[in-house]
């Protein structure tokens, strides 16, 4: 065995595989903690299949006693959870569709089209990264209500669009470097035009991108309160989020219902979760670490 | 040169969807505010000039109180950033350790982030109910509470701040702990078995190694945990909606109402270009401050 290997040993021992008094203390209050995180979401799971007399009364925080799958076909009922699931979906795929394409072309501008003043545009994009949606929320609503707009998709789809564009450009330009250039060179010795190098060459070599932007877009959008409430709270096209909040005005008293239309809104979440989370804490990272 | 313009005008194409969504989403709407904030102004009519009366008037005027509502962000701005951050940082430099179960806890912590603060917030209001609430419920159990006695948690004037800060503290914990904890997986592993080597104990290495290596994302960390503070609008409007009687109202929520309950756009504007001024600025002073203080 090498000396290096065996100080690195000895360094993990040291470091990590004594069970002493402090680490049993620091695991209990990791585990405490965790217990924090996942029991507000495991008490809705169970109350939104409890009625009212248990979970006040008998069993406010155990399993259910009879699992009662009508409220959740109460909330689809009377609470539309259907609709507002739908409209949500609509609005957030519409957006990541938008922001994709509007990114992926102005990065092909900026990084593969040669002219003056292209790293100054790049620079003016990367404003977005810092300007809070707060700064629009005013004079959108008033230009959104001048065009009839709102209450619609749109009211959201665009200024979702918006806010995810700078991020999306950044990480298109990390993509597209790194497809080479003798791939356009080709294209174009074969006669295609800079719209035919994008779409033929650019555009499918760019599907990998898609995900990454889908993911960064998919969490900004599809819990946003803000806009959401300003812009589009009519019956119609209103979202998940407002769409419960809502409800839950509504239905005070109904405990259960109302947890079975949170559990409704919660689940696509946790399912990408489960399913993506190490790309997804990615994600989160990369927007700090460039924001 | 009729090419050379063609490829112009196809850059520009190129550019379009992406300038028109930004300038017209995020640029103009910049400008505007500013512009409206020195108006009175109904959101239609007429608009009267009144310079910077708006900015005056939020303050004095009773109804609007802009001052209480900072006051409250920037109380949140301080339990963030002297109990939310250090706490995360505790979490991330003991995940970080290679500790058993270490991706179990560290996806566990991150999950409230995810999940909707419309979610997060009605169960939260479930968990404060007066009457059936988990809170009372467990204080009754416990003796501390009589059988017939409540603590209505977000409808008493007294503690209605403290009981909304609990949620919006607890569900970014994750959030920070995971850029710290992503930080601190960037050290060179040489750096800290050179310590380890040389006899530091595990606090002297967190103390004089990791602390100072990651100081670039600790400064992330508060300014979003400021600015986030300042612009907190979410968790308050589902839990209290600024509620009981504007006590925990946040800029924000401010904002709206001069909106929407006050029809008044210039005050309302005011409130939005001053809290991306205050963001602006509390940026500027953390990246100084950081700056600053090499010697960590």
């Amino acid at each position: 065995m090498s000396s290096s290997a065996k100080e690195s040993r000895t360094f993990a021992m040291t470091a990590g595989r004594k069970v002493t008094f402090s680490s049993v203390i620091v695991y209990i209050i990791l585990i405490i903690w965790a217990l924090t995180c996942l029991f507000p979401v495991y008490w809705m799971f169970t109350f939104s299949l409890k009625d009212n007399a248990e979970i006040f009364f008998r069993n406010p925080i155990g399993l259910p006693e009879n699992w009662i799958w009508d409220n959740y076909k109460t909330a689809m009922n009377i609470g539309h959870m259907d609709k507002y699931f739908l409209n949500s979906l609509i609005v957030t795929v519409s957006s990541i569709v938008l922001t994709m394409l509007a990114a992926a072309m102005a990065t092909y501008a900026m990084t593969r089209l040669v002219w003056k003043g292209r790293k100054m545009m790049n620079k003016f994009f990367m404003l977005g990264l810092t300007i809070p949606i707060h700064a629009s929320v005013v004079p959108l609503y008033v230009v959104l209500s001048r065009v009839g707009l709102l209450n619609s998709y749109w009211s959201l789809i665009f200024p979702y669009s918006a806010f995810a564009l700078a991020m999306a450009i950044l990480i298109c330009n990390g993509f597209m470097g790194d497809i080479p250039y003798d791939l356009d060179e080709a294209a174009f010795l074969d006669g295609c035009g800079v719209w035919g190098i994008f779409f033929r060459v650019i555009v499918p070599l760019m599907i990998p991108a898609v995900s990454t932007v889908g993911i960064y877009t998919f969490l900004q959008c599809w819990n946003e309160l803000m806009f959401s409430t300003i812009f589009n709270s009519g019956e119609a096209y209103k979202t998940l989020p407002v769409g419960v909040q809502d409800l839950c005005g509504e239905h005070k008293a109904d405990w259960g219902p109302i947890g079975a239309a949170l559990a409704i809104a919660t689940i696509p979440t946790l399912i990408v979760y489960v399913l993506l989370s190490k790309r997804i804490q990615e994600s989160f990272i990369a927007g700090a670490v460039k924001g | 040169m009729k090419k050379k313009f063609g490829y112009r005008v196809n850059i520009l194409l190129f550019l379009l969807p992406a300038l028109f969504l930004f300038i017209s989403v995020l640029i103009a709407p910049i400008v505007m505010s500013a512009y409206y904030s020195l108006f009175k102004w109904k959101g239609v009519g007429p608009m009267t000039f009144i310079g910077f009366q708006n900015y005056s008037d939020i303050f004095t005027m009773k109804t609007v109180n802009a001052g209480r509502t900072l006051k409250n962000a920037l109380l949140l701005a301080a339990f963030s950033t002297v109990i939310q951050l250090p706490f995360a940082l505790w979490l991330a430099l003991k995940l970080a350790k290679g500790i058993k179960g270490e991706r179990g806890f560290l996806s566990i912590y991150f999950m409230p982030v995810l999940i909707s603060t419309v979610v997060i917030g009605q169960l939260w209001i479930k968990i404060y109910d007066g009457d059936n609430g988990l809170v009372n419920v467990a204080l009754r159990a416990v003796g501390l509470l009589g059988e017939k006695d409540m603590i209505v948690w977000l409808g008493d004037k007294n503690i209605a701040l403290w009981a909304a800060f609990v949620p919006i503290l607890w569900q970014y914990v994750g959030y920070h702990m995971l850029l710290m904890y992503a930080g601190i997986k960037s050290v060179p592993p040489e750096l800290s078995e050179a310590a380890m080597l040389d006899g530091c104990t595990e606090g002297q290495l967190n103390r004089y190694i990791i602390i100072p290596y990651i100081k670039p994302i600790l400064k992330v960390s508060v300014i979003f945990a400021v600015t986030g503070s300042l612009k907190s609008y979410d968790l308050i409007k589902v839990l209290t909606n600024g509620g009981p009687a504007s006590t925990t109202e946040v800029p924000s929520i401010l904002m709206y109402r001069q909106l929407f309950l006050a029809n008044s756009y210039g005050r309302g504007s005011a409130i939005a270009v001053l809290l991306i001024a205050l963001c602006f600025a509390f940026a500027l002073l953390i990246n100084l401050a950081f700056k600053g203080d090499d010697t960590i």
